[in-house]
């Protein structure tokens, strides 16, 4: 289990993290997301050992960041959004100097490179040297590093940042076989829609204050008080544009070219079912009723917005 | 046997060090550079004839002036192969990585240190060889060539670990290397400028305490008085203090070594 606690980090008057306080239970494949500067980076440098908090403290699995760096660092395996390589070691002997590094004896880390190497997909790279790889085998070969000494937790920033889509989707799929494994993984994307694939809880991080945290679906199911609909329609979409103003919606937008209305409708299903029922009382022959599902992004996007609205209110 | 892995920075410096193509030619040069250099002076003193012949001072001659060009060459390369340790590995983003690993900041600064170390000491053993020639013509003791190549040693470990330090403390290669030369150059030619300013006021005003200080720091002056009695006494004589020079030298260069290890260590995991 990884607790924050309080956790703030100022790097002069700027506030990279703002008591940030959170739990994430053993096993969670946790999602941070956040614009760029949000403090995704500063929270995995604290967690991994790097960096000092101002105050507040991180545990993991009971001990702390700040007094017991040395257990924290065994417990962890950490991938940094920007890292280099040994380029003149070879695949199996980058692995084997981390393997020693976590002071792993010499037998048990020819088998887990073998394991690991396998896992990654990089078992014919064993013997290259870690220069001739590809940007994604490069990215492949440093998560198989952070799983050298089994850790229980992992931390990987921007896993598949700078990755061709290919790359990409390789990457994914690493990490849905390693949801398997029962780790606890932190883990931070651009890509939303990658995110919400893999990760059971997020949590959405605004100029270093967490701003929600949960399960994916959960907080989905809140937004979804508020639906993008669209209706085509047959006949004149003017009528049908005449109606939906009368209703209970908002921002209702026309487009002749499909011959459909899209507005946003805030109620329940079954106000939903009665507005398609007065549509087509009215005479409106609606060819589809279509409500858009919010994905990551437009979570993202809505709790961020109401976050800027809220403070805009309070300056 | 599950045994824990010996210091793995310093086997996987090595592996990468020794790995390196131009670590072996830059041997070689050194190698050749010297040869040549004990060729041209067997000829300078032999007048070019091969009817001329080598006397032992002669030899002694020659064993200081490589003495000398081995100090020097020290003096050159322990910068070079230290002031990067640390900062080569932040610039290639791969310091943050290592600091997560359970190696703690004294197996690693000691294993980036024993690393480089042990290149510039294969350099030296390298030109035994050539070290021994003075041996065959008689003038030169083995206790003295094994005082020198303590003396090499000790030189070594304390501007090696000047090197790390500013390594570990300063952000740029550039800056540190800059800093380390500037270190070998104080010691090199500055303790011997401010060990003659000291004498020249020093015999006004009766104190040569602190030349004899500035002249026990300098390793060219030091390494000479290890093989030459005279020079240290010389030294004695001007400064009018008996202790030999040497050991203030090893006390100085040891404490220097020591804090500066002390210092990269300390730094390493500043976590500001």
């Amino acid at each position: 289990m990884i607790e924050f606690q309080q956790l703030t980090k100022n790097y002069g008057q700027l506030k990279a993290l703002n008591e940030l306080s959170l739990t994430i239970k053993k096993g969670t494949i946790f999602g941070f997301v956040g614009a760029n500067g949000a403090g995704k980076s500063t929270a995995f440098s604290i967690l991994a050992t790097l960096l000092s908090p101002t105050s507040g403290d991180i545990l993991v699995n009971g001990k702390s960041v700040v007094q017991n760096p040395h257990e924290v660092r065994a417990q962890i395996g950490y991938m940094p959004d920007f890292f280099g390589v040994y380029d003149q070691l070879k695949a199996e002997e980058y692995l084997d100097f981390y393997g020693a590094a976590y002071g792993m004896p010499a037998k048990l880390r020819q088998q887990k490179i073998t394991d690991l190497l396998a896992l990654v997909r990089l078992t014919d790279k064993r013997d290259q040297y870690v220069d001739d790889l590809s940007r994604g085998m490069k990215q492949r070969l440093c998560l198989a590093r952070t799983l050298m000494h089994d850790p229980d937790i992992l931390i990987l920033d921007e896993p598949a940042s700078g990755l061709d889509p290919r790359a990409r989707v390789e990457m994914r799929d690493i990490l849905k076989d390693l949801k398997g494994l029962g780790k606890t993984i932190l883990i931070s994307s651009h890509i939303l829609p990658e995110l919400a694939e893999i990760c059971d809880e997020i949590g959405v991080l605004d100029s270093g204050k967490l701003i929600a945290s949960g399960n994916i679906l959960e907080i989905q199911a809140q937004l979804q008080g508020d639906k993008f609909i669209t209706v085509k329609v047959l006949g004149d979409v003017n009528v049908a544009q005449q109606f939906f103003l009368q209703q209970q919606v908002e921002h209702i937008e026309k487009n002749d070219f499909e011959n459909s209305v899209t507005f946003v409708f805030n109620g329940d299903d079954v106000m939903q079912a009665n507005l398609l029922k007065a549509a087509i009382d009215a005479g409106i022959q609606v060819t589809a009723f279509e409500v858009e599902d919010k994905n990551l992004e437009d979570v993202f996007m809505v709790i961020t917005e109401e976050v800027a609205k809220h403070e805009s209110k309070t300056v | 046997m599950n045994q824990k892995p010996f210091n793995p920075v310093l086997l996987k410096e090595l592996k990468l060090r020794f790995r390196n193509a131009k670590s072996f030619s830059s041997i070689a040069f050194y190698l050749i550079a010297l040869t040549l250099f004990i060729v041209a002076f067997f000829n300078l003193m032999t007048g070019y004839t091969a009817s001329g012949f080598f006397q032992p001072s002669e030899s002694f001659l020659l064993f200081a002036c490589l003495t000398v060009l081995q100090m020097g060459l020290i003096l050159f390369i322990a910068p070079a192969l230290t002031a990067g340790a640390i900062s080569t590995e932040r610039e290639k983003q791969t310091l943050n990585i290592l600091l997560t690993t359970t190696q703690t900041s004294a197996q690693i600064i000691i294993g980036k240190l024993m690393a480089s170390l042990a290149f510039l000491i294969v350099i030296l053993l390298a030109t035994l060889p050539l070290y021994s020639i003075v041996f065959l013509f008689g003038g030169v003791s083995p206790s003295m060539v094994v005082a020198v190549f303590l003396l090499f040693i000790l030189t070594v470990f304390a501007l090696g670990s000047v090197g790390i330090m500013f390594s570990t403390i300063t952000k740029k290669t550039i800056v540190s290397m800059i800093t380390t030369y500037g270190v070998a150059i104080f010691f090199a030619f500055f303790t011997f400028l401010f060990f003659l300013v000291g004498v020249v006021n020093g015999l006004e005003s009766g104190l040569l305490a602190i030349s004899y200080v500035w002249i026990s720091l300098n390793p060219f002056a030091v390494a000479l008085s290890v093989i030459s009695p005279d020079i240290a006494l010389g030294i004695s004589e001007t400064t009018k203090i008996e202790l030999s020079p040497v050991w203030i030298y090893v006390i100085g260069y040891s404490g220097i070594g020591l804090l500066s290890l002390a210092i990269a260590i300390k730094k390493l995991r500043a976590t500001h």
